[in-house]
Order: structure tokens, then C-alpha cells, then sequence
């Protein structure tokens, strides 16, 4: 099947339901397809878009001179296509696609509090992202809504947010946050509950909205890469080359072929790091503490071994535009094969146990499940996605330098449970270093790094990765003096959140902590 | 059962036996911190650790501290659910205005006499985020702070020795 084969089709079902397009006259944002909609139109195209099976990948929006730049993104068959419009900056209105992408509900809203532009048939006009420090009625991500905010006392609680409400003989609320018990990121959880029963979960987040997108205006292209490299610190190489891959193909750069492949070998061993640690937690909430130190063992010889080879624990700011800014010493691949040998050994020996244990079985079977359709509607992506059928890597789908060399084996269940979560990470880690041999057989020489060339205004450009978590988008366009005008990382918790909500149903409370782990959404990520 | 154990013998200790950088360090900063805390704190330092606004980098190297490798119970430094058990705060990232009030008022609720150690680059001076509409910047813009750990993020035996310094200080 060739690229885009889908889209003569696609645009036939548009002209049918009278959705005027117009095919991008610039260059578009490749290897996405760009078209131009008329904002009337808006709402028609999403639902377009989710009659013909294209998945919902991100929205978000960008100020330009009087008007406001809206870009709706769409993935079918490992294509992406951009849907562009344009509102007036005094009139914000724009149908919304929520009605039929579920998953465009929180990154509406989002939308909403940062641009102020309105969505009429929003099922939920809710605040999201804004909670108290900037007041109703202020856009951050207006053009004139300065970077130090305009109220500089300090930030009264968040107190009076709509949360739903349940009523009942014997239903009681237990609201958990921001500040948890344990050492994670805050957020807060309001649950209903009937006995030891869930009957509804509401997540707020926006705790941790630290204005990146705002920030990350005026930097440089290095500086911004740094910036991105902390939007979720579990995922910075993810998120650092989401952002430099996009920053590339605005100024057509291409980095040479070791730094790419490094790029990989960096992604896949963060990877690794991650899933080893969620493994071991998932066990530990369960009460089954070996398995906590046997993989954080695991882990921390993993992440010592980038300290030394790497010169970082994270690989943080190793991925930087053009390149990589560490390279494989002279029989670094030999250590590293050594490390990758005695991990596979050892994973396994650990893994019998785990599958083999009655009472990992017990509590994590059908624990928390998350039905294919619900997923499938929700868009989640990554582990969390493939253990509820969603059979999409971006690295296999829609393969990007290095990937596009390689076979990535996709690790999908259909259970939907924790224990299928958890078995996707498994299989993950096996699958990861598989490519990581093989990443190191096939290393190029050469230089790890080329200067980008000076950005003109308004170049754009779209990166699409496959970081741990699953897909991750970055929007990025520059202004004057080669500086950035626009980012925009969507991580893939914006898409995984809003499962744990369906997750929990049914289950228990005391059963929520590992529900959560098994997501294990990123705060930061997702809160901006 | 038998298997675990296995695993469990075979492997041993790792505590000590780590192939490490820092270990030795690791050690004598350890013995040093337990030493002070078996005067002073009746052996045992409650830390209540607070997300104020981080990438979450920080969060894993502390969560490192209690792996196999630091352990840092074995030095009387454990981690708690709650303020009002804490002798301690451990604050990361900058301050977001969107946890300004939660921050304070988790100080608040931990009792007197306590100290704050502000944990990252971002805690201590805002780091990548700075100051702005979203950001306090430093946690001590926003409570008092009395030790300063640098780093990002700062690896778990920085961590350790910033939590000495603190006791030294207090």
C-alpha cells in the first residue's frame, strides 16, 4: 500500500458532506498533509474524519497577526493529515470535534484557557488547564498576554472547580491531591465510591502547568531543545527529539546517519529504564516487593551505564538540533552488548516468576480493564493502547531514520488489563533489545553532528516519534532571527489520562494506586 | 517460592557490592547522615517529599535512593505519606502557581521544628522554567528554604549529601 492511497477517498467524502478544502499551497508540514478548511466547516471535517476511521492525534492553535491558527491532526493507515483553519482573533468561535473524538475533549479545553477560543458542542466547557493564576477572560498564549502574567500575588487555591457530582444512599467522595502520599507528581482525584466500590473517577490536573508553550517562545533552537528534553523528564530523549526532528524538517536539515542512529539507541534505552521501573512498581502495589527491588536493581545498573558511556543517568540534552552531543567511544558496543546479553538472561529467570505467581495473578488479571473500543475511541496509544488491541507504533506505522531501517516487532493483547499492560512492557524490553543489537550492528561512522541551518520566519515543521509512553507530536514554527514563534509537544498522556478514568470503573478503591501505575500518565507532560 | 528465594540468594546484597563511582562516598555520607540522625532523631528522619511542579526527573532520582543500591532507610532516612509525620520537606521543581497554595500549605501542616530542602535546579533557582505567569520560580520564593541541592536532576548520592548538609545545618 502506498502512502496517503486513503486520501483521494477521503476528500471525495468531504466534497459529499459540501466540506470545501483547499490542498496547502506552501510546503505543507511533511510528511503530513496539509488542507485548508473554512472554520464553518470545521465541525463537518471531524466528523468526516471519525466516519472514514481516522484516528484523532492532537489539536492545538497558534496566534498569528489578527487571527488564530487552528490545526487538527488526524493518523489512518500511518499517514498523518493536518486539518488547518483560521479564526478572527475577535471572533473565537470554532465547531468542536469532541462530539466525535472523545479525545480531542481535554486538549479542546486546553485550547480554550490558553487562546480563548470558544467550541461550540463541547460537551464539557469546563476550565481545564487554568486553574487560579491567570483570571477568567486572559489567553497566556495570546500574542499580547505578557510572560510574567499580570497578577503578581500570589495564587489563590483552586477551590471552587465544577466537579461532578454523585448523590445516593451510601455514596461518599474521596478526594485524593494534589499532594499524594507517595513520590509522584501532584494531581488531583475525586472519587465516588459506594462501599469499596468505584463509581466514578474525575482527574483535575494542571498542577504542575509550568507555561512551556509560553517559555519556550524567543528560544534558540538548542535552548528549546533543552526546554523539551524537560517536558517530561521519564521521556526526555522522546520529547528532545520530537522537537529537534521538527525543527529539522522546518529548516529541511538532516542529521547525519550516526547521530540518528545514536538517537534511537538512546530512545530505546529509555525505553528500557522506564519499563523496568513500571514493572517493579506495578508488582509493589500489589504488595509484591521483590519484584520492586529486583528491577530497580535492573534499572539503576541501566542508568549508570548512560552516566558512564553518556556523561548523563537520563541521556538528558544528548539529543540535540542536528545531532547528538555524545557519541559510542571505541568498544562502547562491546560493553553494551555484554549489558544487553546479562539483562535478557536475567529478565527472563524474573519474568517466569512473575507470570508463575498466584498472587500477581490474583490482583492483576482482570484488574482494571480497558475495553478495545473504549481505547480505540479514547485514542490511547502506546502500552496502554496495545494492551487494549490498538495495534499502532509510530516506529513500525509511520517509520521515521533510523526505523524505517529496521523491523519493530509491535507487542499487542486484547485483554486490557493490568497484567496486560504490564506483559506489553515485557515484551517491550525484549523487543527493545532486539533493536538495540541490532542498532549496534549496523552503527554508522561519521560525524554526530551538523549545524542547523538559520531559520526564516515562519518555517514550520512536525515531529512525530514513538517515545515510552507512545506517540509523542511536537508543532514547532519560527519567527524572526532563527528563534522560535510556536512550540507544541503533545505527549501521550493527554490520550492515556482520560482511560484511567473508564479503568477504575467497578474496581476497587484500594485497587486504584495500581490501576494508575499500570498508565502511569506524566503529569508534567500533560499539564504544560 | 523456591525460585524467588533462589533469585533472592543468588543475588545477594547489592548494597555493598555495587560496581559504583560514588559508592565508598556513598558509604561515609550515609554513616555520617545515621549518626546524626540516631542523635538528634531518635534514629529515624521522616522526609515528606513535594512535587511543586517538576518534569518528574527529580522524582525518579529520589525514588533511586530507596532502591537496592543507596537504601537509605539503612541510614534511618525514610519517606513518608503525610506533612504532619515529616521532620522534613524535600521540594522539587520550580513552584508552580498552580501549587503555590498546596505548597504552603503543606508547610504548614508539617510540624516545628522542620527543615526544607529545596531539590533540583528548578527548586533552587527555577531553572529551565524561571520565573513567569505559570511559575514561582525557587521554592524559596514561596517557603523558607534552608538547604540548596543543585543538579538536573541531582543524582541520588547528591541527593543524599544534600540531606547531611541539612542536618548539619539544623
Amino acid at each position: 500500500m502506498n502512502r496517503f492511497d486513503w486520501l483521494p477517498a477521503f476528500m471525495t467524502r468531504l466534497q459529499e458532506a459540501q466540506v470545501p478544502v483547499r490542498q496547502a499551497q506552501d510546503d505543507g508540514l511533511p510528511p503530513a498533509k496539509v488542507l485548508d478548511i473554512d472554520p464553518e466547516h470545521w465541525g463537518r471535517a471531524g466528523r468526516q474524519a471519525a466516519d472514514f476511521d481516522c484516528r484523532w492525534a492532537g489539536v492545538w492553535a497558534d496566534h498569528l497577526d489578527e487571527t488564530l491558527a487552528v490545526f487538527g491532526l488526524f493518523e489512518k493507515a500511518g499517514d498523518y493529515l493536518v486539518l488547518r483553519t483560521r479564526v478572527e482573533v475577535a471572533t473565537p468561535l470554532l465547531p468542536s470535534h469532541t462530539p466525535y473524538f472523545p479525545a480531542a475533549d481535554r486538549p479542546e479545553r486546553h485550547v480554550q484557557d490558553m487562546f480563548g477560543i470558544a467550541f461550540s458542542d463541547h460537551p464539557d466547557a469546563r476550565r481545564w488547564i487554568r486553574h487560579q493564576a491567570w483570571e477568567e477572560g486572559e489567553y497566556p498564549l495570546r500574542r499580547d498576554f505578557p510572560v510574567a502574567g499580570r497578577s503578581p500575588q500570589t495564587t489563590p487555591p483552586d477551590d471552587q472547580y465544577p466537579f461532578l457530582r454523585a448523590q445516593g444512599a451510601g455514596v461518599y467522595e474521596i478526594p485524593v491531591g494534589p499532594v499524594h502520599a507517595g513520590i509522584i507528581e501532584p494531581g488531583h482525584f475525586r472519587f465516588q465510591a459506594v462501599g469499596e466500590r468505584v463509581l466514578n473517577l474525575e482527574e483535575r490536573l494542571g498542577y504542575v502547568h509550568k507555561g512551556i508553550e509560553k517559555i519556550a517562545v524567543g528560544r534558540m533552537p538548542q535552548e528549546l531543545a533543552r526546554l523539551a528534553g524537560r517536558v517530561s523528564g521519564d521521556s526526555t530523549v522522546a520529547h528532545a527529539w520530537a522537537a529537534c526532528q521538527a525543527m529539522e524538517r522546518a529548516l529541511n536539515a538532516e542529521p547525519p546517519p550516526r547521530a540518528v542512529a545514536l538517537r534511537a539507541l538512546f530512545a530505546e534505552r529509555e525505553r528500557i529504564a522506564n519499563h523496568l521501573g513500571d514493572i517493579g512498581a506495578i508488582c509493589n502495589d500489589v504488595g509484591f516487593a521483590f519484584a520492586i527491588y529486583q528491577f530497580s536493581r535492573l534499572r539503576e545498573g541501566w542508568q549508570r551505564r548512560n552516566q558512564e558511556l553518556f556523561g548523563h543517568r537520563f541521556l538528558m540534552d544528548r539529543v540535540i538540533p542536528g545531532g547528538v552531543d555524545a557519541d559510542l567511544a571505541p568498544g562502547g558496543a562491546d560493553i553494551l552488548r555484554a549489558d544487553h546479553r546479562r539483562l535478557a538472561e536475567e529478565l527472563e529467570l524474573l519474568f517466569d516468576i512473575l507470570d508463575d505467581h498466584p498472587s500477581l495473578e490474583d490482583r492483576l488479571l482482570g484488574t482494571g480493564r480497558l475495553q478495545p473500543e473504549t481505547a480505540r475511541r479514547l485514542g490511547c496509544l502506546g502500552y496502554v493502547g496495545k494492551a487494549s488491541g490498538q495495534d499502532f507504533d509510530v516506529r513500525r506505522d509511520h517509520p521515521y531514520p533510523p526505523y524505517d531501517q529496521l523491523a519493530v516487532p509491535v507487542a499487542v493483547f486484547e485483554e486490557g488489563d493490568v497484567a496486560a499492560r504490564m506483559r506489553v512492557r515485557m515484551q517491550e524490553i525484549r523487543d527493545s533489545l532486539g533493536l538495540l543489537d541490532r542498532l549496534l550492528d549496523t552503527l554508522p561512522e561519521g560525524e554526530t553532528q551538523r549545524p542547523l541551518p538559520a531559520a526564516q520566519a515562519d518555517r514550520e515543521g512536525l515531529g512525530i516519534v514513538e517515545g515510552w509512553r507512545g506517540e509523542i507530536v511536537c508543532y514547532v514554527r519560527f519567527g524572526e532571527d532563527g528563534r522560535v514563534a510556536r512550540y507544541y509537544p503533545r505527549d501521550p498522556s493527554w490520550l492515556n489520562w482520560p482511560a484511567l478514568e473508564r479503568i477504575v470503573l467497578e474496581n476497587i478503591v484500594p485497587d486504584f494506586p495500581v490501576c494508575n501505575k499500570s498508565v502511569n500518565g506524566s503529569y508534567s507532560g500533560q499539564d504544560l | 517460592m523456591l525460585r524467588i528465594f533462589k533469585r533472592i540468594l543468588t543475588h545477594g546484597v547489592v548494597t555493598e557490592a555495587a560496581p559504583s563511582l560514588a559508592d565508598s562516598e556513598l558509604e561515609q555520607v550515609g554513616i555520617e547522615v545515621q549518626r546524626i540522625v540516631a542523635a538528634r532523631y531518635a534514629g529515624s528522619l521522616a522526609i515528606r517529599e513535594v512535587d511543586a511542579g517538576s518534569c518528574n526527573g527529580c522524582e525518579l532520582e529520589i525514588h533511586a535512593l530507596n532502591n537496592p543500591y543507596y537504601d537509605v532507610e539503612r541510614f534511618g532516612v525514610h519517606f513518608v505519606a503525610s506533612p504532619r509525620h515529616a521532620d522534613a520537606l524535600l521540594v522539587t521543581g520550580p513552584v508552580s502557581r498552580h501549587m503555590e497554595n498546596a505548597l504552603r500549605r503543606t508547610w504548614e501542616a508539617t510540624p516545628d521544628p522542620k527543615f526544607v530542602i529545596a531539590a533540583g535546579q528548578c527548586a533552587c533557582d527555577g531553572g529551565e522554567f524561571g520565573v513567569s505567569y505559570a511559575s514561582c520560580g525557587a521554592v524559596s520564593n514561596v517557603i523558607p528554604v534552608d538547604v540548596r541541592i543543585p543538579g538536573c536532576p541531582p543524582a541520588p548520592v547528591d541527593l543524599l549529601r544534600g540531606i547531611l548538609a541539612a542536618l548539619r545545618a539544623s
